[in-house]
């Protein structure tokens, strides 16, 4: 039940969680392979960040590139939108079952995905991190119950977890104003789930870098626990920050989709979610209506599978487990006094 | 092991407080708030309602312990009932899609671990992420375009079409449709159950798979590095079994460690799934009474749950030291 | 009488040589360039004959027991010849070659720790090599014959069914051992055997390694820094520097009367009870992408001469019979006028830059 492994639903390879030893790292040394890097795994980087960028942009200027709002069901002369109307030259994707128009719901619930990650990202890390930190490096009863409380939020399937707090947040947060409301309520449901693994990630790697010799010696010298933890311990566990958040973001989009699908995400009237969309589509789907549910769907794949990208290959640039050098191919040729003949022997 | 009765105490505990918190009172929206006060008077009563809450949680625990996760507010069934039921077509529907995404996870993850860096490789892992990233209601929707509304070749939903059913709640046996149909030697029956499990457990299995596929990849990596695996290779010992004999059967300890954590995984997909093709399942079923604000129904189907989470990491242990000696003589 | 012994084997006819090494490179690219672990090394071993292998760590000793087995990565380079019994390992299709490994050519590994796969009963490790390389055998035999290989190693039948981690260190080794002689190969590549025992094991395992070599005929290549082992076990030595063979001659007056001075400082290096200071080869072991010019010792050597900077010696044969790769002992036809006086320090970085 304890295992070491970390978020089978995220998924980052177990050996994320493996720390660097021996050495002291902040962020930005511990990024420095990433631009050191050659190859696949950066390519990967690239196409991984150019796909998040399209909805990042599709996020940031949604009212200009978006041809209608998310909510606008009536034309100029007041005349309601076709119902799960074709694709067509005013519908560029056609419009759903809400007659609204489903490109500007892809543009707009860019808009509502981005937003939704990043708070439940920000808000789980910096719960989960600290968490982890002084759980992992004072150690006792409290790091015992807590690895406890968390190990068992981490084994109830989270996507339950979520609906039980979406369902629970309903309507707490009305004094953020309508649009926002379901935002909010839909990123703190995801912060839930997010929190136990920042928690093991961080804590492991603190538990491990704890009994590091400089740690011992930095200690050994009487610096404060404060400056010990912040400076040394910090700063060797925080390059697993990026991979985990990346892919963590990646995964919370999935879940923000199935609270959305399950009608416990952010509501039609609030803003245009991928998720709800599909709901709606998922009636219409054996009638052979497709335009309603594989252009979200596609919206969330490509979303997801960019995010995954980037955290994948930042995983392999900076974790040197499974980084490999990568033997290039070679010729061997002859000396300075020409006593090989040069014949090659490889590939056998 | 030992940590496993705090752990579901935890979690029960968890699941009663986040009930009681819940907003609204539960029988009065259980009973869909048309019933006389009297009558929501004596519902409160007879479920316990009235109480002080730790007579409350006390009971609740003590139920647990006897096997008795309470009463369904709106239907007059047990939860129980609802999991012998519902709970045996989520059985079905889980079972089928483990196998699939076994088959499908495990060769694939082998073949690309073993030729790392090629374009084998690479495009088994692109599929291992396009499975994961897509959303599983997604490709069950995709799934009743191509085979249903395209091809028409496969049933859009439920788990038998409205005559087989009859047929098998009169003949139930273990509530496993598949298996009912098989005990009763009814063709028609199996072939029409099967058909409508095609594409739910596609869909499951599928997710599952993809997770499946990278953690056996990254583990075969792993244990392809091994001193011992030179030394096979130095004994002559063919490519093939050094890869599946020393190879994969030393990374499957690993393997099915995290496999047990996907049981979380799996319900979260089958809560998706049977709601995209209404599958009489316990998901569908939770989110029906979440629904309908039953709060005693969500609160035993998910003290349930908790209960199968843990149940399947105990048998991941026993199952670790089935595959590992170092484990089992320790 | 180890004098003798070389003049005899030398004397042996050229079919009693199990293998025969010509000009074997082999290369690793990487993005500095090509590492050159193997650069042109050549040797014969004969029939019950044993020749260590020594040099420091990162020589490429160990690259060289690998390749002469075709055990290398993939992206490995390799070039020249291992001709084992007439057949040559470099070009021959991988599969023949596997089906080698095993009944005839073995490997003994340095860390007997993780060489048995942990899941696998010992008796399962026997099975598998048997079964692999002697298809219709009967259980019976291949136990027989596990049993008779494991008994010779001192380990008793009763523990056959053991997992690899109810056994010490030294018991592995020999497990390890006789796994990689139970086919009885012609040719066995030992790679640090005894590195990572103690003292005692390592008597008991170079003990085997004797009894085996009087009892089988077979051929070991011993790689090892342990000179001591050496003269212990090895008819032969081949001494290695940075990719290539500096010197190689018979065990004991190679020990005696080295020919090559980077022989002579590694065994001023040893520590003995005799020993009252310590010596140490100044400088650190070459860069294999970019090695030194000429003879790759020359930065570190003592008696370097203007000559060794700028071409490799060529192979000569002293009166001993060892065979040397240094101008010290000529040709001295090939010595530029004036290559003989000792080389300045200073020229050696300008040498390295031309």
């Amino acid at each position: 039940m304890t295992s070491e492994f970390m978020a089978p639903s995220t998924a980052p390879t177990a050996a994320a969680t493996a720390p660097r030893r021996g050495r002291f790292i902040g962020l930005r040394r511990a990024l420095a392979p990433v631009g050191e890097a050659r190859g696949l795994p950066k390519w990967v980087l690239y196409i991984g960040l150019a796909m998040v960028a399209v909805f990042v942009v599709f996020a940031i200027f949604a009212p200009w590139i978006s041809p209608y709002r998310f909510d606008e069901y009536l034309t100029g002369h007041g005349q309601r939108f076709p119902k799960s109307g074709h694709p067509s030259g005013s519908h560029l994707f056609g419009t759903n079952i809400m007659s609204t128009d489903v490109f500007s719901h892809i543009v707009y619930g860019s808009r509502t995905a981005l937003e939704v990650i990043v708070i439940a990202v920000i808000i789980s890390m910096l719960i989960g991190v600290p968490l982890g930190l002084f759980s992992g490096y004072y150690g006792g009863p409290l790091d015992r119950t807590l690895v406890l409380v968390m190990d068992a939020m981490f084994a109830f399937p989270s996507l339950l977890l979520a609906i039980l707090v979406a369902f629970l947040l309903r309507g707490k947060f009305g004094f953020l104003g309508a649009s926002f409301s379901g935002i909010m309520s839909a990123a703190i449901s995801i912060t839930v789930i997010y929190i136990p693994q920042y928690f093991r990630v961080i804590r492991n790697s603190v538990i491990s870098v704890r009994e590091e010799p400089y740690v011992e010696a930095a200690r050994v010298l009487g610096a404060k626990p404060r400056t010990v933890i912040g400076r040394y311990v910090f700063g060797n566990v925080v390059q697993n920050v990026p991979v985990i958040a990346t892919l963590n973001a990646a995964d919370a989009l999935l879940t923000l989709a199935g609270l959305g699908f399950l009608g416990y995400g952010v509501q039609p009237t609030e803003a245009a979610e991928w998720g709800y969309d599909l709901q709606r589509a998922l009636g219409e789907a054996s009638g052979g209506i497709w335009w309603t549910s594989v252009y979200p769907g596609l919206a969330i794949v490509l979303l997801v599978t960019g995010l995954t990208l980037v955290g994948e290959s930042l995983n392999d640039l900076l974790n040197p487990v499974l980084r490999r050098r990568q033997l290039l191919p070679v010729d061997i040729v002859a000396d300075v006094e020409g006593e090989v003949s040069p014949h090659d022997a490889a590939g056998r | 092991m030992l940590l496993v009765v705090p752990m579901v105490w935890i979690l029960l505990t968890v699941v009663f407080i986040l009930m009681r918190v819940a907003p609204g009172d539960p029988v009065q929206a259980a009973l869909g708030g048309r019933e006389p006060q009297s009558v929501i008077a004596e519902k409160r009563h007879e479920l316990g309602f009235d109480k002080p809450i730790l007579v409350q949680y006390g009971h609740y625990i003590g139920g647990v312990l006897h096997g008795d996760f309470g009463k369904v507010t709106s239907e007059n069934r047990t939860v129980t009932n609802v999991i012998t039921h519902e709970g045996a077509a989520t059985l079905e529907l889980s079972l089928a899609a483990m196998l699939v995404a076994l088959v499908l996870g495990l060769s694939i993850g082998v073949l690309i671990g073993r030729f790392r860096d090629t374009p084998l490789d690479v495009a088994g892992r692109l599929f291992g992420i396009l499975t994961y990233a897509a959303p599983v209601f997604w490709i069950g929707i995709l799934f009743q375009l191509l085979f249903v509304a395209k091809l028409g070749w496969l049933p859009s939903s439920g788990q038998a079409d409205t005559l087989q059913e009859i047929d098998l709640s009169q003949h139930a046996h273990t509530n496993i449709d598949l298996l009912d149909a098989a005990i009763n030697g009814s063709w028609g029956d199996f072939t029409n159950v099967f058909q409508h499990l095609i594409l739910p457990a596609l869909t499951l299995g599928l997710l599952l798979c993809g997770v499946f596929i990278r953690l056996v990849r990254v583990n075969i990596i792993q244990t392809l590095k091994n001193d011992y695996i030179e030394a096979a290779r130095a004994r002559g010992i063919r490519e093939s079994r050094v890869v599946l004999r020393h190879g994969f059967r030393n990374a499957l300890v690993p393997v099915v460690t995290v496999v047990g954590l996907q049981a979380a995984l799996l319900m979260s997909g089958a809560v998706l799934t049977e709601t995209t093709f209404s599958w009489p399942g316990i998901g569908r079923a939770l989110i029906n009474y979440l629904n309908q604000r039953d709060y005693v129904a969500v609160q035993g189907i998910v003290t349930v749950f908790a209960l199968i989470v843990v149940a399947i990491s105990l048998v991941i242990d026993v199952v670790t030291a089935l595959i590992d000696p170092r484990v089992r003589y320790s | 009488m180890t004098l003798l012994d070389g003049d005899a084997a030398a004397a042996t006819p050229v079919d009693d040589i199990v293998l025969s090494v010509r000009d074997l490179r082999v290369w690793y690219g990487t993005a500095r360039g090509a590492v050159r672990a193997v650069d042109g090394v050549s040797f014969d071993l004969r029939r019950g004959e044993t020749l260590g292998l020594v040099g420091e760590s990162g020589c490429g000793k160990s690259t060289l027991g690998r390749g002469v087995l075709g055990l290398l990565p993939d992206a490995a380079k390799v070039a020249g010849e291992v001709r084992f019994r007439g057949e040559d390992l470099v070009t021959m299709p991988r599969r023949r070659l596997r089906a080698l490994r095993g009944p005839h050519l073995g490997l003994v590994f340095q860390e007997p720790m993780t060489r048995l796969n942990p899941l696998m009963r010992i008796s399962d490790h026997f099975f598998e090599t048997l079964h692999t390389h002697q298809r219709g055998a009967t259980k019976a035999q291949m136990r027989q014959q596990a049993l008779d290989a494991l008994g010779a190693m001192g380990i008793p039948p009763t523990r056959f069914t053991n997992y690899p981690h109810e056994f010490s260190g030294g018991m592995r080794q020999r497990i390890m051992i006789a796994l990689a002689l139970v086919l009885n190969p012609a040719f066995v590549v030992a790679d640090e055997p005894t590195t990572a025992l103690d003292v005692l094991v390592e008597a008991q395992i170079i003990a085997i390694l004797n009894d085996i070599k009087k009892n089988f005929d077979t051929s070991i290549l011993l790689i090892t820094h342990n000179l001591g082992i050496i003269a212990e076990a090895c008819d032969r030595v081949a001494v290695m520097y940075a990719g290539r063979i500096a010197e190689q001659g018979a065990a004991r007056p190679t020990f005696s009367h080295p020919a090559h001075p980077y022989t002579r400082e590694l065994l001023a290096s040893t520590i003995s009870l005799s020993t009252t200071e310590l010596h140490y080869i100044p400088g650190a072991p070459p860069d294999l992408i970019d090695p030194p010019s000429g003879c790759r010792f020359h930065p570190r050597c003592p008696d370097a001469m203007r000559v060794c900077p700028t071409r490799h010696p060529p192979t000569t044969i002293t009166q001993l019979d060892q065979r040397v790769d240094c101008w010290l002992h000529g040709p001295d036809e090939l010595i530029p006028p004036g290559g003989t006086a000792p080389l300045d320090r200073e020229d050696i970085g300008v040498a390295h830059e031309a």
